[in-house]
């Protein structure tokens, strides 16, 4: 009888996984994956639908067309894990058996969480938000231009920086530059929370003429006012507000008593086996690991679960560890970006921004749909591979 | 300082920065005016982080003293 195995999931690391799990052990695995919507979203796209560089068709795929022909995809909402039966129920009253479970929940965007954030503020970390902020850019004249993060972790740690700077050089396009102020809030002391990547891009943001507003922690908005305030007590006034709203782990997770305060799930490090659970997986997003939340870190992730998983259901020694690979682009403007390549043990060198990374970003977002759900991307393509690890 | 008058512990130690100063300011916004919150902190960062921060805030800093491979401080909530 094939070993049952359900992720919960069906986002960059929950697809990988299945499918690599289908590929390695084809009829010894039964591989399911339970995702509310059946649909398959392309996140790091967002940025560019908030600035019109592209529109939203191309950042949506429905997730039966992602998976190999092997995979089971079931479209239905996990409601209740439970470990000791080893069952996942669904909202629809039906349950699932499981010999292995992969949590790929990700994360929830919780606008409520700030007051005044939902009426006040825009963003661009889901469709609907980047849509709503597109035409809202469109409509501006000019004006006091605020772009914060209101809740640490949060996805893609650069994004925000580099909606920053890419709303610098639309606002220059757009020819309204020299009528607005553009200012970054952040809540810790320096641009996020990559140290060396703050340290590079501090420079140009002061050529740009960007104020950076360190330990700014939103506490609330006040929509009719045009004001933000921080936990530290200061007060801003504001033309338009874009922030990213505070993030948590999903209900499901929650309600199964899985994670910690913040939904998210207590994972090993190295194994990514979920704290006292050893037929549990977790990875992205939905993970507690002091690392980025981001569908690269995933990306690496998956192959680790993927072959442990394998390796027991097989009954050989799992021995594939996750080393904190991860890797990103972060966009600086005027066509150009840098790349931060780092793991648990060696903290990233950006380059100097240049025109090749921005371009190699590009053609990643336009490859990513015939590569990386499928695990089609070489282990040590170019630009993977952090350069101070190779060494 | 007595240990009794800490009303709450943070032990970040093993955390990688921001990850104590993040806790330290989830405590204090969650707590009230007068909370004693202690921290534990490994990360070399927390050294100046965490004073730069309650100093910022509008808090006190009531105590900082290095321990074996941690740093150790307390943080009064004054608003």
């Amino acid at each position: 009888m094939p070993a049952r195995v359900v992720v919960l999931g069906g986002g960059v690391g929950g697809t990988l996984v299945a499918n690599l799990l289908d590929k390695s052990l084809g009829h010894d695995a039964r591989v399911t994956v339970v995702d509310p919507t059946g649909m398959h979203d392309y996140q790091p796209g967002y940025l560019y639908v908030a600035l019109g560089e592209a529109s939203g068709h191309w950042l949506s795929r429905d997730e039966r067309t992602l998976l190999r022909r092997g995979v089971d995809l079931a479209i239905e909402e996990a409601v209740r894990i439970h470990p000791d039966a080893q069952t996942v129920q669904l909202r629809s009253g039906a349950s699932i058996e499981w010999d292995y479970l992969v949590l790929a929940t990700g994360a929830r965007l919780m606008h409520e969480a700030i007051p005044g954030l939902a009426e006040g503020s825009f963003g661009f970390y889901s469709l609907p938000d980047a849509e709503r902020l597109r035409e809202e850019l469109r409509r501006f004249t000019g004006g006091r231009l605020l772009v914060g993060v209101a809740g640490i972790p949060y996805k893609c740690p650069p994004a925000p920086v580099e909606f920053t700077m890419m709303v610098e050089e639309y606002l220059r396009k757009k020819d309204i530059r020299d009528r607005s102020e553009v200012t970054l809030l952040s809540p810790l002391n320096r641009a996020f929370t990559i140290e060396s990547a703050s340290t590079l891009i501090k420079p140009i943001m002061d050529e740009r003429g960007i104020e950076l507003a360190t330990f700014f922690n939103v506490e609330e908005v006040d929509a009719s006012a045009h004001t933000v305030t921080s936990l530290e007590g200061e007060k801003r006034d504001y033309d338009l507000l874009v922030l990213v709203p505070p993030h948590k782990g999903q209900q499901v997770v929650i309600d199964s008593d899985l994670g910690d305060a913040g939904g998210w799930l207590p994972a090993d490090k190295f194994t990514l086996q979920v704290a006292e659970h050893e037929q549990i997986f977790a990875l992205g997003d939905a993970t507690n690991l002091p690392i980025s939340k981001s569908g690269s870190t995933a990306h690496f992730e998956a192959p680790v679960i993927a072959s442990r998983i394998a390796s027991r259901i097989r009954w050989t020694a799992p021995t594939e560890q996750y080393g904190g690979r991860v890797m990103c682009f972060l966009e600086t403007g005027n066509g150009k970006a840098t790349a931060l390549r780092f793991d648990y043990e060696h903290p990233p060198v950006p380059p100097q921004p240049n025109r090749g990374w921005h371009m190699a970003k590009w053609i990643f977002n336009r490859a990513y749909w015939e590569t990386v759900p499928q695990g089609r991307l070489p282990e040590h393509a170019p630009g993977t591979m952090p350069k101070e690890v190779a060494r | 300082m007595e240990t009794t008058d800490i009303t709450r512990s943070i032990d970040a130690r093993g955390m990688p920065c921001p990850g104590p100063l993040m806790s330290l300011i989830g405590a204090i916004r969650e707590g009230t005016v007068g909370d004693m919150i202690e921290v534990l902190s490994s990360d070399e960062g927390s050294k100046t982080d965490i004073p730069a921060w309650v100093a910022k805030a509008g808090h006190e800093l009531v105590e900082v003293a290095d321990d074996d491979g941690y740093s150790h401080f307390v943080i009064r909530k004054v608003r």
